[in-house]
């Protein structure tokens, strides 16, 4: 991880970024200056629950509610929220 | 409009390309939706520049451009096929007094839509009405940190201009994009050229190397820099980007002539570009027009789903099948199929061969000879043609010949 995210942690999405459902894709997309980038269902559902006001904590335990079955939900919640940090699609509130 | 990052390979392409990795979609395969648009609005243009790869003949589409509802059916046509990015360039986009009503009904389509403008045009009310119809992002031309080298290159006295534009933008909160086309007159700069976007608050510089299209191809002896001189303008980047880190994200466009292998261009013809031109004409990239034998559909005949579906033009060279050798059994074929059809065009005579700037195609030749004629005096001293009205109308009616005999279907 080169992104010591903690459970305490608040997210938002990026300045000049956004983040919307797609229909025409079925998936989420993140849309900035020059680019865009489609999120696997995954990583769709870990950014649709970041608002600016849910700690990374709650993030994960409405995951594990949403997703009883998976294994170690955790740790790829902290794997993505590492990825978004370091892709700059977040930014710390 | 400029060299935008989408000439060649950019951001959204290579993210694209990743994600079509990763889903394992081989690039034959026409899985397509036309996830950027590009609204070519207008070819009018206050400036001249003698780089711009609008056709040489665009005076023939200034006289019947769409109107507002044709464009705001184009939007909605275009998102319903999956478009995403939009682009609204030109020509100059302001000279348009409709931007404000595209760009309202842009953002209530969910497009992130982008306005590409030399800043001539922008005012106070103006941005202030395109941050409240929800544009999402403004990006700027600039050209040199000299007022000499900006004058002279785009024909016009905008340097001060530009800065207060840029200024403007960063005012009202938007990320400020930059796009520098790179050439023989600025390529010694690059340094400068950063500190000044970096001065400026920049979020994101694009260097655009030149490609050679429309006026640029017709000025290439006298744009073309020397090898030498891009690699240390690409050895500045580096070193400037080490230094700024995320602050602001840094561009530097990979000028295809000087690479042993083409570009992938436009992320494959009809992948996930199209083009809507001030006629209402659709291409899948910007010169497309060039090439031969081909009918391209206009959205005032049949609907922009047909156009990038069914229509013979989008279908000519999406996938492989189109290719001769040595691409058709090429091991890097999906790498960048084959690369440019219109440059293959315009330097060879035929649209089907290999991108001549790749090292294996039989015509690359052509341009070892075009990188030698740039070093010759003889060709140096011949003075640019700008990017003019005039020039244009030459060139339409047949007029003028100059320079262009030696390309394929220039204008």
């Amino acid at each position: 991880m080169e992104n010591d995210i903690q459970h305490s942690d608040i997210y938002a999405i990026a300045h000049h970024h956004r983040f919307q459902w797609e229909e025409a894709q079925q998936s989420y997309v993140i849309l900035f200056p020059e680019g865009m980038v489609k999120l696997h269902g995954g990583a769709g559902e870990v950014l649709k629950r970041v608002d600016g006001k849910a700690t990374v904590g709650d993030i994960v335990t409405s995951l594990k509610a949403a997703f009883p079955d998976t294994d170690d939900i955790e740790s790829d919640i902290i794997g993505m929220f590492d990825l978004a940090v370091g892709k700059a699609w977040l930014r710390k509130v | 409009m400029t060299q935008a990052t989408s000439l060649g390979e950019s951001v959204v392409q290579k993210e694209i390309q990743a994600q079509a990795q990763n889903n394992g979609v081989a690039a034959n395969i026409t899985h397509t939706q036309p996830l950027w648009l590009l609204a070519e609005i207008t070819y009018r243009c206050p400036l001249h520049c003698a780089f711009c790869y609008n056709p040489t003949d665009y005076d023939k589409h200034t006289h019947n451009e769409l109107s507002t509802e044709q464009w705001v059916q184009v939007l909605r046509d275009a998102r319903k096929l999956g478009a995403l990015q939009l682009g609204i360039s030109g020509g100059e986009p302001l000279l348009r007094d409709d931007i404000e009503e595209i760009v309202r009904e842009a953002h209530r389509l969910g497009y992130y839509s982008n306005l590409i403008t030399s800043g001539v045009g922008l005012t106070e009310k103006r941005i202030q009405e395109f941050k409240e119809g929800g544009l999402d992002h403004i990006q700027l031309s600039m050209h040199d940190i000299t007022e000499e080298i900006n004058n002279f290159i785009t024909n016009t006295r905008t340097f001060e201009l530009k800065k207060k534009v840029a200024a403007m933008i960063k005012d009202h909160g938007y990320p400020m994009v930059l796009n520098v086309v790179i050439h023989r007159y600025n390529i010694g700069h690059i340094k400068e050229i950063l500190e000044m976007a970096e001065a400026l608050g920049a979020d994101y510089v694009e260097l655009a190397n030149t490609q050679y299209y429309g006026w640029s191809l017709v000025n290439r002896n006298q744009l073309m820099p020397l090898k030498e001189q891009i690699d240390h303008a690409e050895a500045v980047t580096n070193e400037f980007r080490k230094k700024i880190g995320n602050k602001m994200k840094i561009f530097f466009v990979v000028p295809d002539y000087f690479a042993d292998r083409p570009k992938k261009c436009m992320n494959g013809w009809g992948e996930v570009f199209m083009i809507v031109t001030a006629n209402g004409d659709v291409l899948p990239c910007h010169s497309a027009r060039v090439l031969p034998n081909m009918q391209f559909p206009n959205v005032r005949e049949k609907g922009l789903e047909w156009a990038w579906k069914d229509s013979p033009a989008f279908n000519k060279y999406r996938g492989k099948d189109w290719m001769k050798e040595p691409c058709r059994t090429c091991p890097e074929q999906d790498k960048d199929l084959g690369g440019c059809r219109c440059q293959a065009f315009l330097l060879s005579g035929d649209a089907e061969s290999a991108d001549p700037v790749c090292s294996l195609s039989p015509n690359h030749h052509l341009i070892e000879k075009a990188i030698e004629d740039s070093k010759n005096p003889v060709f140096q001293a011949q003075p640019i043609i700008f990017r003019t009205d005039k020039n244009s109308k030459k060139y339409a009616s047949g007029e003028s010949r100059e320079r262009v005999e030696e390309f394929h279907a220039l204008p």
